[in-house]
């Protein structure tokens, strides 16, 4: 088995830094959250990482992405500042939204993220209207949507797939099939056997990928990606994968069967798959990585300190930027 | 130099002027040009009531029709906002709403504030409003104060065609996003328009009309059955105040209240539904803050808790009346 040959040595580093960023962040978050102390819902994307960082790879500041409420790893793969997402989600003055937004809500323009969203399918217009920019400023970026079997099923998102078809925008439609939306398995509530086969519909191409390798997602974003680049249109691609927690921290997961997630932990996992693969293609070796399993750990370790003993908001920061001016 | 020109020129010269000084308006909606795809003429409408007409010709590529997908549409106005443009996307009837709410106040509304300051987002929607057509319950309805109750948002009425054009420009400029009135039976209605771009600023309400004998507090359409009203009313040796809020979000409360205070005896008049509308928005301030200069209760005058009916004989008792207005002045003035 070869790696492809479109990766160098520092782009695959680089995969497997940012994948391991977000898995130790989650894991950790899951960790801390059922100490009580962090405020809210968060939803864990652990297991999904290949799915962020396949498709960011292939992005830079001038294209826009967003996300769901499950959005930390899109937000760390597009390069939202860790120590301020952690600040974030501990409700701190110092997090990317000065504690006004929270979980579902971490957004940085700047780094063309337009935000996790509490609302599900919500980005799938605000993404057609990223792409609009972008084409109108003729700037070359495009927008991606990533939205959950759940929101595959919202009318926005088929209003968001045809008008970013019918305007031909550099739009991507990124549908992360993890099989559940909250308690509800994906194959019962979307009446096609795949989500893409719905591309059609939409006037679209639509490509199915197992968002357990980071390859593929790598592969089949990047001709996505290009395809919106080049003028040629939106895409619809369904990954498929799974999430090893709940729908939600506290979600005890009694609609999945007795050791389902164990199980994908021990053979589908995306980060075990990515090691085995550069290593065995001698493009890496273990203790590279391991070098960088312990940065990580570091980098986590010291946002959750910092996060703990941040300024919490105050009085004045309630009221402050509803509006940029009003009158 | 003002000539006369009418509410819906007005607007229709807002945009163009705006247009012609940043590259990065734009204007969408559904037949805001019309004929996309079809044989015939291309801008064959400028929306359903040609408000938008011209534009899609002069200015190439600006004028995006849009399949029927509100919340495909509203939220792609919105997330262009968010990434550097200002989109004029109409809604086209406010009644409509309810298909692309969530883009409108889940997120337009809110970024600002979750984003930590962050963002900004200067979308303006437009849509049309109001009862008089006979267009009946799902196309005739004031929905002003659903906008104006979500904080993030700024909800704009004119009375004029001064106001439309000087508002629509002031919302265009403006960084926020703006929800932009705009009642269907004044598109006809003529006044004096300045050539030149000129911005009117949101929370200043117009004093249509002076006295001290009574206030009208009313904004939109109504502004001018207030003001027939207030004419009739001279007739008794009453002197009545009309205030035209013009903006609901921001609020001019400092004009109300003072001529609350003086006169003492109000009148607040909302073509809306009476339940949690601006009428009882204002009414509520003016109890809170001017209570003992009141000589009178406030007296509200609106539509019936219904939705708007079809027949003509029934929708014009529907839509409040100068003479019911009048009647209202009166009452207050015991």
């Amino acid at each position: 088995m070869s790696v492809s040959t479109d990766l160098s040595k520092d782009e695959l580093l680089k995969a497997y830094r940012m994948m391991r960023t977000i898995r130790e962040f989650e894991e950790r978050l899951h960790v801390e959250f059922a100490t009580g102390e962090i405020p809210g819902f968060v939803h864990l994307y652990a297991g999904e990482e290949a799915s962020a960082v396949g498709t960011m790879l292939h992005l830079n500041d001038a294209d826009y992405v967003a996300t769901t409420h499950r959005g930390h790893g899109h937000c760390i793969a597009k390069g939202v500042d860790v120590r301020g997402m952690m600040a974030e989600i501990y409700g701190r003055k110092a997090g990317v939204c000065h504690g006004k937004g929270g979980s579902m809500h971490i957004a940085d323009l700047s780094k063309g993220m337009l935000g996790a969203n509490g609302i599900v399918g919500a980005g799938g217009p605000l993404i057609c209207g990223a792409a609009l920019a972008a084409k109108y400023k003729k700037s070359g970026g495009v927008g991606v949507c990533f939205f959950g079997d759940g929101a595959s099923n919202q009318g926005v998102i088929f209003e968001s797939m045809n008008l970013a078809s019918v305007w031909r925008l550099p739009a991507i439609f990124v549908a992360e099939n993890n099989g559940y939306a909250e308690a509800t398995s994906s194959t019962w509530s979307v009446a096609t056997d795949n989500i893409a086969d719905r591309a059609s519909g939409f006037g679209m191409p639509g490509v199915i990928v197992d968002g357990f390798d980071f390859f593929a997602v790598h592969e089949a974003l990047g001709e996505a990606i290009e395809r919106a680049r080049q003028g040629g249109g939106p895409t619809l691609v369904e990954v498929k994968f799974s999430r090893y927690f709940g729908h939600f921290e506290g979600d005890a997961q009694t609609y999945r069967a007795p050791g389902e997630v164990q199980k994908l932990r021990d053979e589908k996992d995306c980060l075990k798959r990515f090691e085995e693969r550069v290593v065995r293609a001698e493009m890496l070796t273990a203790a590279q990585l391991r070098g960088i399993d312990a940065e990580v750990k570091s980098l986590i370790d010291s946002a959750v300190s910092e996060a703990k003993a941040a300024p919490l908001p105050t009085a004045e920061d309630l009221l402050s930027d509803v509006y940029v001016s009003y009158p | 130099m003002a000539r006369k020109i009418t509410f819906s020129q007005a607007i229709n010269e807002a945009l163009s002027q705006e247009m012609a000084r940043d590259e990065t308006v734009i204007v969408m909606g559904e037949d805001n040009a019309g004929g996309a795809g079809s044989p015939g003429e291309q801008d064959a409408w400028g929306g359903v009531l040609g408000v938008t007409k011209g534009l899609f010709h002069k200015y190439p590529g600006r004028v995006l029709d849009t399949p029927l997908s509100e919340g495909g549409y509203i939220g792609a106005a919105v997330g262009a906002a968010a990434c550097g443009m200002r989109p004029v996307a109409e809604l086209m009837f406010i009644d409509f709403m309810g298909v692309c709410f969530d883009q409108i106040f889940n997120q337009a509304a809110k970024f600002r504030y979750m984003f930590g300051g962050k963002a900004v987002t200067p979308v303006v929607i437009r849509a049309m409003q109001g009862a008089g057509l006979r267009a009946a319950a799902q196309h005739s309805q004031m929905l002003t104060s659903l906008f104006t109750h979500i904080p993030g948002l700024k909800v704009v009425c004119p009375s004029t065609p001064y106001d439309a054009k000087g508002l629509l420009i002031q919302a265009i400029r403006d960084n926020d996003p703006v929800i932009f009135c705009e009642h269907k039976l004044l598109y006809g209605r003529e006044g004096d328009v300045p050539e030149e771009s000129y911005a009117i600023p949101f929370g200043e309400a117009n004093v249509v009309r002076e006295g001290n004998d009574a206030t009208i507090v009313t904004y939109g359409r109504m502004v001018h059955y207030a003001t027939e009203a207030a004419e009739k009313l001279t007739k008794d040796g009453i002197d009545v105040e009309v205030i035209d809020l013009r903006t609901t979000s921001p609020l001019d409360e400092e004009t109300i209240l003072e001529s609350a205070e003086r006169t003492g005896r109000v009148v607040v008049v909302d073509e809306a539904n009476p339940r949690c509308s601006m009428a009882t928005d204002i009414s509520a301030l003016i109890a809170q803050r001017a209570f003992h200069s009141l000589k009178a209760p406030i007296e509200m005058v609106t539509a019936p808790h219904t939705p708007t009916p079809f027949a003509g004989v029934l929708e014009d008792m529907y839509i409040p009346s100068a003479q019911q207005i009048a009647d209202a002045v009166l009452k207050v003035r015991g």
